[in-house]
């Protein structure tokens, strides 16, 4: 008796228990779903080849005449550069930690922790780190050793905003060429040292050209990440008009990301200027977006990989 | 276990096969070896010199040598006599150190003794004038200003009194902070136990990417969403006196904290063995039984983890607060007001201040505080996360 009576209550909480997490996961998807539809709703209407394509010369604020180019110009100017800094130092410490490192041992242990330490760094931290390292610090040296009348790299520049962003999105590059170097089967190295090969050789020949998906996806979701971030280049680099894009590194530039933010806080008049708002967020996602999905569809294939070699 | 100096060859290159090759005479082997370990310390390089130089700037509030009292003892030199004074006389009178003076120009220079010459126009009899608001006691306790009927925390940095309060953009924060965990923690644990435990593989497969997939919204985007759509809909909604409030900048925090809350939670419940599982199941009991009275037991410190990481990802997010908060730097408890955090503040005001002046100066620690904090909540659930696996690890 007892025993059917615990069977019954049984299955009231199996659907509870399997209702509710369902419901929580359905609930997570309609959010996104919810989010993208209404925005894209909101903002496609602005998007046409003269608001990706145009200036802002004539003015940002006038729905037929803002274009976004000058932003998108800027935004790419300043993930480009990073990548140039952060995927050599990422793609070396993952090499570092899997080829080299002795897995167990403390010092090891505390360049993960750093690695997750550095992805948990608040990203306005990262621009007051910004202002008191690269623009104080390394851009007053830099000053004071050229000796320039007037500050020339102690400024909110276009290299410093890179540098900070090449700092932030470190771990993701790490953590990303890590997981494809573990999925490079054990075998492939050993028959590279059976054949008389060196280890560094193997690790250029055969353990990097190996790993370079994966490198890619790293790249590609720091940028992502990086495209979207305003904090750590408020300070550092982002400008809220400028009539030219950036010549050089010491130049400011115009940002699709601040430039959202622009818009959504300091808008002469908000309800005229929202399409221009929302068809800046709609180019912005795409962006960020489609660089994901592509990150998405390389990882499924590492991981199919790493499962073969496993 | 002590760790070496650098890697002795040894140690650090045990062969994958465990052949000893001889190729530690090959000069370049060890010099690549040498460079590739040197970058790697970039990690623990950069996060040591986040926490230099972003404490630097606030150190000299920590040690107390910043007055911002408005009226100072000694009587304001005119601008126009600034050239009469040697340097180092012009450096003790404007309270700078010999570092912070070779790095301001002349104009900086300038603006800062018009500052203390206009403060000592202000009414000199304002016994709040002779106040240093950056020391510990003004920063952290109530004080009743003039003008005040009782004592108050007050942020108010742009005023004749600056008025340097910490206590409300704490409780602004973690104000926003408690609606975004109360809202994502559920809904992200039970979205994971879902994910992991009881989906099938083909519909797990894309329930995944899904769900990381509100990772890649940008953060300003999402305070963008909350602050003109959001907003007007739970206004219009609850018939709300503010559109922006500390409710609305919770639950959009929120959303953004889901994807690190789930990927974490189900990070830790994959990580547990199926065998655990399937000896479960043998023993008859039921998918969601095993789950829930297995799985999850034994996942619990990789679940607190994500909490834990979770509540340091709302704590230093900035933008989605900074568009949906209202800004409002008044202390309450109600959710219904306009708020203001930390990272607000920072992002909010350090435009507009004196590099090397007290205002610049509380921003930054502000930003050690936040930086002190997430340090603390990532190196626990780093912790946790670490054993954890350990341990299931071994007992597979």
């Amino acid at each position: 008796m007892t025993r059917r009576f615990a069977k019954t209550r049984t299955d009231i909480a199996a659907v509870v228990f399997t209702g509710l997490t369902g419901l929580s996961t359905a609930l997570i998807l309609t959010l996104l779903a919810v989010i993208l539809g209404y925005l894209a709703w909101l903002g496609g209407g602005q998007i046409s080849w003269r608001f990706i394509f145009g200036g802002t010369d004539a003015d940002m604020f006038d729905t037929a005449k803002a274009g976004v180019f000058p932003m998108l110009i800027g935004t790419a100017a300043r993930v480009f550069l990073m990548t140039l800094f952060v995927i050599p130092v990422g793609v070396i410490t993952a090499l570092y930690l899997t080829e080299y490192a002795n897995p167990t041992s403390l010092l090891t242990r505390i360049i993960r922790s750093a690695v997750n330490n550095l992805a948990g760094v608040p990203s306005i931290v990262f621009g007051l780190f910004g202002v008191g390292f690269f623009i104080s610090f390394l851009g007053g040296t830099l000053d004071s050793f050229t000796g320039s009348p007037e500050p020339r790299w102690g400024k909110p520049a276009l290299l410093w905003a890179s540098l900070t962003l090449a700092v932030m999105t470190l771990p993701v590059v790490i953590v990303a060429t890590e997981e494809a170097l573990k999925a490079i089967a054990p075998g492939l190295r050993e028959a590279s040292l059976a054949l008389g090969a060196t280890k560094l050789e193997t690790i250029l020949r055969i353990v990097v050209p190996n790993a370079l998906p994966g490198i890619l996806t790293g790249g590609i979701l720091a940028v992502s990440r990086a495209a979207g971030e305003v904090a750590p280049i408020l300070f550092t680099g982002a400008a809220y008009y400028l009539k030219d894009t950036p010549h050089s590194l010491t130049d400011q530039f115009m940002d699709l990301a601040y430039h959202v933010y622009v818009l959504s806080t300091q808008s002469p008049n908000v309800e005229q200027t929202r399409p221009i708002l929302f068809g800046t967020v709609v180019v912005l996602l795409s962006l960020t977006f489609l660089l994901n999905i592509v990150a998405v569809l390389i990882r499924a294939r590492i991981r199919r990989r790493l499962r073969a070699a496993q | 276990m002590p760790s070496p100096p650098s890697p002795s060859p040894s140690r650090s290159t045990p062969g994958w096969t465990g052949i000893r090759r001889g190729q530690h005479h090959r000069p370049l082997e060890v010099i690549a070896e040498k460079l590739i370990f040197a970058i790697s310390l970039t990690a623990i390089a950069m996060v040591f010199l986040i926490f230099l130089f972003v404490g630097r700037e606030a150190l000299p509030i920590f040690a107390g040598r910043v007055s911002s009292a408005a009226n100072q003892e000694s009587k304001p030199i005119p601008v126009s006599e600034m050239d009469k004074l040697s340097p180092d006389q012009l450096r003790s009178y404007l309270n700078l150190t010999p570092s912070e003076f070779k790095e301001m120009d002349r104009e900086t220079l300038q603006a800062l003794m018009e500052v203390r010459v206009d403060a000592a126009k202000e009414d000199t009899t304002d016994r709040d004038a002779l106040v240093n608001t950056v020391s510990w006691r003004y920063l952290l306790m109530p004080y009743q200003w003039t003008d005040y009927d009782t004592p108050v925390y007050v942020w108010q940095p742009v005023s004749k009194i600056h008025k340097y309060n910490i206590v409300p953009l704490i409780v602004g924060s973690l104000k926003t902070t408690l609606v975004a965990l109360l809202f994502a923690v559920p809904v992200s644990l039970g979205a994971a136990i879902y994910v992991s435990q009881l989906a099938r593989p083909n519909v797990k497969e894309w329930i995944k990417p899904a769900v990381e997939m509100l990772s890649a919204v940008p953060s300003v985007v999402l305070g963008a969403f909350a602050a003109i759509v959001l907003a007007s809909a739970l206004q219009s909604l609850f018939g709300l006196q503010y559109r922006l409030n500390a409710g609305l900048a919770g639950l959009a925090l929120g959303i953004s904290s889901i994807p690190i809350i789930f990927s974490i939670a189900e990070d830790s419940l994959t990580s547990v063995p199926r065998s655990f599982t399937q000896a479960a199941l043998a023993l008859g009991a039921s998918r969601w039984s095993a789950a829930w009275q297995i799985v999850v037991p034994a996942a619990i410190p990789g679940l607190f983890a994500a909490i834990v990481l979770g509540f340091g990802r709302c704590i230093g997010e900035t933008m989605v607060v900074l568009i949906a908060s209202g800004n409002a730097a008044s202390l309450s408890a109600s959710l219904l007001e306009p708020t203001r955090t930390l990272t607000a503040t920072i992002a909010a005001e350090l435009g507009e201040t004196v590099v090397g002046g007290h205002h610049y100066r509380m921003l930054f620690v502000l930003g050690t505080l936040l930086f002190v904090v997430t340090f603390l909540t990532n190196l626990a659930g780093d912790i946790v996360m670490h054993r954890l696996k350990k341990r299931l690890e071994g007992r597979s």
